[in-house]
């Protein structure tokens, strides 16, 4: 027994294609009903992201007093978190382009997170969507830190890998900022070393801004209030750090969840690789809140089948897909997030070790 | 990371779209702090805002206020015969000025896309002060998209982007002393920004301008009240109306007819291609190439949507590779086939990795079937194939 689940009963190539076509149609018909309603939403988001933002800034700038602080810590938390989660991650995926607005275009778009919009842009959008789960391919498969299948290789290191994903998840944005300049590509030779050099001085430039702004700048204005502002600054950070590793963390790494090898994705067609972006995810449940504050990826399932569908619409096709996969008998992993959330942790324990524990 | 504005040339009620803007306004009214502590405050608040701009949270707060992405707001609308309006706009702080004869982009939100024209600027060039207004008179193309919406439904209030003025069918500083006008149709509107340019800031008394203007009758001649007014008031100008109905097109000849000291005369001509061509013949002709300046509104004619959706020729501008391509071969494999280096990502229309401006022509999406593209349209190349003949800033 393998410690992923099996492999779905192969569909026949006629009923993969038919399955392609339904979610094709889907996909049409959201394309062809974006318009007014769509816009004014990111537009409102936008707003109410920039407004916290202020809001938290001003806040922290009196937080001696305890009240602010608590205030303007908790706006700043929301501020970061919907410009990472709804806005950043889905605006650079191009989900937001047909509105042809300059301002909120995946070309233009740069996030308040340490990695580089165009650095991210490759390792997620085009490395990660495209090899989803594929073991030797998608690199978010533990993040060429975490061993999360048993097809990718045990190291005595993996043991202290509940310590470090642990250990990561407050600090999430400087691992994906490290991560993504792929040092391990350059020493598989597939990445040159002035490539390298390149991307480093982009994220060091970034950085910069990035931390100047939050540990230095706003606390120095905010005179005598300037540890508790720097305090409440660290704080914002760290726990939108600790949400975005949970929500994508949950995405596809929760138990039921499948794993690839390379020769299945040989000669895929797109009804196979929808197939595989539905196995290779995991849904979680929640309200309109909890949808926003994630950008919508407990609909991870919908946004792996159309990264380029506005967020805001996954909710509405979500039954659909689930529907048309009931009718195919295509596995859909969804559930409440704390259990996708302890899944994903047993995950972690159970690989962490060379055998299967649960033989 | 701005990025360059694409070049394109003059396109009246052709779409057009400014990729980004540059973030500081070039122009001599930038606003009342002077320049350089402005430009100090603006830096030292960006790096608060880093990653994004102060302009970022000035535009919500009014979209008048943001630089990089020039707006204005529309605060009248007067009807110009029964097919066209003319819009007052109030420019906010992005607006860099313009030369007399130029045009402006406009950018109009249709359920949630952009869209972008061009239209001539009306409106003398004013040198100071703030709450100066722009005109433009939009004449309605009854298939169009865009201008029934500007003409018939839009209200004062109604937010507007604007481009940096563009064009060099300008108005010389200081005018040459003899003129002559050719326009006709709307062709008026650009040669009208410079004539009220002329009155506003009455002009040398030598200034002779003759304008031959043609329009299918009296009832639809844009502006003929004013200009017949403005000819009887100012000694400078002379006004020849031609209406076509009754005398049929204007020629060449006759303009010849009508203004026997044409080639002693710096001649500016804006209207259909037809007269235009053959002013253009007849100028060489006669060796005045550069003393006529002519005004296109259309480069060429435009692929009606659904026609030509069989591929076709792809021009790569600026790898400079031209290539045939099939229908439903990606335009992407069509430019690595021909040996274009171009940009690509996931090759199946995920990662937006691949995205070039498209200039001209128009692309079928192979997934769906769609055939779409506005010029300066983001084209994911791997996903789209050529709907008749193309070109792509890549």
């Amino acid at each position: 027994m393998t410690s992923t689940p099996a492999a779905l009963p192969p569909l026949s190539p006629a009923r993969t294609e038919e399955f392609g076509a339904a979610l094709d149609r889907i996909r049409a018909e959201i394309v062809a009903t974006r318009g007014d309603e769509d816009a004014r939403y990111i537009r409102t988001v936008i707003a109410v992201q920039r407004g916290l933002e202020a809001g938290g800034r001003l806040a922290l700038a009196v937080s001696l007093l305890p009240p602010a602080w608590c205030a303007g810590t908790a706006m700043l938390t929301v501020a970061k978190t919907l410009e990472n989660m709804e806005l950043g991650h889905n605006i650079l995926h191009g989900q937001w382009d047909w509105m042809g607005d300059p301002a909120i275009h995946s070309t233009t778009w740069e996030f308040d997170f340490l990695t580089p919009a165009d650095a991210w842009k490759h390792t997620h959008n085009h490395l990660h969507h495209t090899y989803t789960n594929v073991v030797g391919r998608d690199r978010d498969l533990g993040y060429t830190i975490l061993r999360m299948s048993p097809e990718q290789p045990w190291y005595p290191v993996h043991l202290l890998q509940p310590l470090y994903a642990a250990l990561l998840a407050p600090v999430f944005e400087w691992g994906i900022a490290l991560y993504d300049l792929e040092a391990d590509a350059v020493a598989d030779g597939r990445k040159s070393v002035r490539a390298f050099l390149g991307e480093i001085t982009r994220l060091a430039r970034k950085a910069v801004r990035q931390c100047a702004k939050d540990y230095v700048l706003f606390p120095l204005l905010a005179g005598p209030s300037a540890l508790p502002c720097l305090l409440g600054n660290v704080t914002a950070n760290g726990l939108r750090n600790v949400w975005a590793h949970t929500v994508i963390f949950c995405g596809h790494f929760p138990g039921d969840v499948r794993t690839f090898t390379e020769e299945e994705i040989e000669d895929e067609s797109r009804g196979q690789w929808y197939l595989r972006q539905i196995q290779g995810s995991a849904d979680f449940e929640g309200g309109f809140l909890l949808r926003v504050l994630s950008g919508n990826l407990g609909h991870q399932i919908e946004h792996h089948l159309f990264p380029d569908l506005p967020s805001n619409r996954y909710a509405e096709i979500a039954p659909r897909v689930r529907r048309l996969c009931e009718k195919y008998g295509v596995p859909y992993v969804t559930g409440p997030l704390w259990r996708q959330y302890a899944s994903m942790w047993r995950r972690v324990l159970r690989h962490a070790v060379p055998w299967d524990p649960r033989r | 990371m701005p990025v360059p504005l694409l070049p394109v040339p003059y396109q009246g009620g052709r779409p057009y779209m400014p990729v980004s803007l540059p973030q500081t306004p070039a122009g001599p009214i930038n606003g009342r702090i002077a320049g350089p502590i402005r430009r100090a405050l603006l830096a030292a608040a960006g790096r608060l805002t880093s990653p994004l701009t102060p302009d970022d949270y000035l535009g919500l707060v009014d979209p008048l206020l943001s630089a990089r992405h020039p707006a204005g707001r529309v605060t009248a609308v007067h009807p110009e015969g029964p097919r066209a309006a003319t819009l007052v706009i109030r420019p906010g702080r992005g607006w860099s000025g313009h030369r007399a004869g130029q045009y402006l982009p406009v950018g109009v939100e249709l359920d949630g896309v952009r869209h972008w024209r061009t239209y001539s600027l009306t409106s003398p060039p004013q040198d100071g002060g703030r709450g100066r207004e722009l005109t433009v008179t939009v004449m309605e193309d009854p298939r169009g998209t865009v201008s029934p919406h500007l003409v018939r439904r839009t209200a004062p209030g109604t937010v507007l982007r604007l481009g940096p003025a563009q064009g060099e069918f300008v108005l010389p500083e200081p005018p040459p002393a003899r003129m002559l006008m050719v326009t006709a149709g709307s062709g008026i509107t650009p040669v009208l920004g410079m004539l009220r340019t002329l009155a506003h800031r009455p002009p040398p008394a030598r200034t002779d301008v003759l304008l031959l203007h043609s329009a299918p009758g009296p009832g639809d001649c844009l502006f003929r009240a004013e200009l017949t007014e403005l000819a009887d008031r100012a000694p400078w100008l002379r006004l020849r109306l031609h209406y076509t109905r009754s005398v049929g097109r204007l020629t060449a000849e006759q303009v010849g007819l009508l203004c026997p000291d044409w080639q002693a005369r710096e001649t500016w001509a804006c209207g259909p291609a037809g007269l235009l061509d053959a002013l253009r013949a007849r100028w060489d002709a006669a060796g005045a190439t550069r003393r006529l300046h002519v005004e296109r509104f259309r480069l060429g004619p435009f692929a009606p949507p659904g026609a030509a959706i069989g591929g076709g020729r792809v021009r790569f501008e600026r790898s400079g590779v031209e290539a045939e391509s099939a229908a439903g071969v990606p335009l992407l494999h069509t430019g690595e086939a021909a040996g274009a280096v171009l940009p690509y990502g996931c090759r199946r229309g995920i990662c937006f990795g691949c995205l070039a401006p498209l200039l001209h022509g128009r692309v079928r999406d192979l997934r769906t079937g769609e055939v779409h593209g506005r010029t300066g349209e983001l084209i994911q190349t791997c996903v789209n194939g050529a709907a008749g003949p193309l070109t792509l800033d890549l």
